[in-house]
């Protein structure tokens, strides 16, 4: 079966939107409720590779990036989900993938987007006594 | 139970780069390790932002000096997928030949830093020999020993002649056969293994959890690349093929990286086979970057870079997210260091090929004291100076 369809099907209505801008490139998003499920399906269920997740600062909400690759297909599979302005937060995939922490803690020191439930979110590439509140990758 | 804190950094044991690991150790067996890092943070992906497009590609040069390719191929890959262009075939050759020939120092810079490691000096000594000629060779076809600023986005930025096409050809077969006595020396010898096998080892499982890549997750049977799964530049029209092993030991390691040298070898002869005697354009002119995003990959010598970029039809990326494959492949320390000796871990974390950023002092032995002391950057800056002025009135 070809990697959009079972993604479709295997996501069901928790898809929001459904993009293929590129050959091998597909963005998916998703409520942010839905996260963990997801991320799960994708990358237990569907047997993904976890790549890297991005924050991004808009100018109306923040925006999370989720990459899986799907190295038999070659595909990336980015999930995107969208935070609000004023109280950033979204369910930390630590429980699914150990290896996630460590963006993570980098996403929260340059974003102040919080993750939920990662039992270790504390500075790793910032000192330990940056000022809180203070978020040097957010636009100003 | 009481726990010894052992301190591995902030500067590195191995690659006096700065980081810094905390070891728990119980005797001589480590228990627990946490990582600390950021101490040569550049904020390279905020400095993005304010670049112009084509300004990115030498911005991202400068990430690192041993991928110094791998970062503007995975760029331009990155913004020629948002683009949905293509680049001159001429183009994609050379992007492949300059790729593999930093597959093949870095590798052969691993491997003379692991034998120094382990107190085989003879291997370090002899390895970087063989390294030479080809920095040599990348003067010759770049103008740089590193940093070579040869990719644009579009294609690339100079050509490569018929001249250099000979040279480089003579260059890769004395380094054929170099190579193929330092993998037999390697394979075979008895203290060799003994320090190498089943130390570190990583499960397929492990590298799945910490999305670990390149020679990493190839060395614990994981058969993952980029060039063969994604193909760009010119790896589609190739022969050649993955190596893999299945133990996951440093052993492991080490042998893939070996073998990785004959197969970059293979792709650039092939690659200089079919440029010979031909001419072509290297460069699809970009004008205008529209809004949209794009994603590129590139099978680095470490393993997979990534970069994202997202464009709102201005001059520069609005967002520009890019992740090294050292950024997976050390936190697998976490599985494999853990039951292992101290006197082991040095090994450990090398075996990964970790890459942070190189460092700002330098330390000297006086042969006249017979001692060691840290010599700042301002320092030599001066040292360097006074030099120019001695020079200038004698």
């Amino acid at each position: 079966m070809k990697l959009n369809v079972l993604l479709k099907e295997n996501l069901g209505n928790m898809v929001k939107k459904f993009e293929e801008p590129a050959d091998k490139r597909i963005y998916i998003t998703i409520d942010r409720n839905n996260l963990l499920k997801c991320a799960e399906i994708i990358f237990k269920n569907l047997d993904a590779r976890y790549v890297i997740a991005s924050g991004i600062h808009n100018e109306n909400n923040f925006e999370m990036l989720y990459h899986f690759s799907f190295d038999k297909d070659g595909v990336i599979v980015s999930l995107r989900v969208y935070l609000d302005k004023e109280k950033p937060e979204v369910e930390s995939l630590v429980s699914l993938i150990p290896g996630i922490e460590y963006i993570e803690r980098e996403t929260w020191e340059f974003f102040g987007i919080k993750f939920l439930n990662n039992p270790n979110l504390k500075h790793f590439l910032l000192p330990e006594d940056w000022p809180e509140g203070d978020y040097p990758v957010r636009k100003k | 139970m009481k726990k010894i804190i052992v301190p591995l950094g902030p500067d590195h044991p191995l690659f006096e780069e700065p980081e810094f690991f905390i070891l728990h150790c119980d005797g001589e067996n480590v228990v627990d390790v946490e990582w600390q890092a950021g101490y040569n943070h550049r904020g390279i992906e905020k400095i993005s932002e304010t670049k112009h497009w084509d300004q990115v590609t030498f911005l991202v040069e400068r990430i690192c000096g041993i991928c110094s390719n791998s970062h503007p191929v995975a760029y331009a890959n990155a913004v020629e997928n948002l683009l949905g262009i293509d680049i001159p075939e001429r183009a994609k050759y050379i992007r492949t030949i300059i790729s593999e020939m930093e597959r093949l120092h870095s590798h052969l810079l691993w491997a003379g830093l692991a034998g120094h490691f382990l107190g085989y000096n003879t291997v370090f000594m002899w390895v970087w020999k063989y390294r030479e000629p080809l920095l040599d060779m990348m003067e010759m076809l770049t103008g740089n020993r590193n940093n070579y600023s040869m990719i644009k986005i579009g294609g690339v930025r100079r050509d490569i002649n018929d001249e250099q096409i000979k040279a480089l050809r003579k260059t890769l077969d004395t380094l054929k056969t170099q190579n193929e006595m330092l993998t037999k020396v390697v394979l075979d010898d008895p203290v060799l293994q003994a320090r190498l096998v089943n130390v570190g080892v990583l499960t397929k499982k492990d590298i799945k959890d910490y999305g670990a890549v390149g020679p990493v997750a190839r060395a614990s049977g994981v058969d993952i690349d980029v060039r063969r799964d994604n193909p760009y530049a010119a790896y589609s029209f190739i022969d050649w093929k993955v190596i893999t092993r299945e133990n996951g030991d440093v052993f492991d390691k080490a042998v893939v990286r070996l073998l990785e040298c004959f197969e970059s070898i293979k792709i650039i002869q092939q690659c200089l086979d079919r440029i010979e005697n031909k001419k072509g354009e290297i460069l699809n002119e970009v004008k205008e970057i529209p809004p949209g995003e794009g994603i590129g990959r590139h099978e680095a010598l470490r393993g997979e870079v990534f970069h994202y970029v997202r464009s709102d039809g201005t001059s520069s990326p609005i967002r520009h997210k890019i992740r090294a494959p050292s950024y997976v492949n050390v936190p697998t320390f976490k599985k494999s260091c853990i039951g292992q000796t101290i006197s082991d871990v040095a090994i450990i974390l090398a075996g990964v090929d970790p890459c942070y950023c190189c460092t700002e002092r330098v330390s000297v032995y006086d042969a006249n004291t017979r001692k060691k002391k840290n010599v700042t950057w301002t320092e030599i800056v001066r040292k360097s100076q006074e030099k120019t002025k001695k020079l200038k009135k004698s």
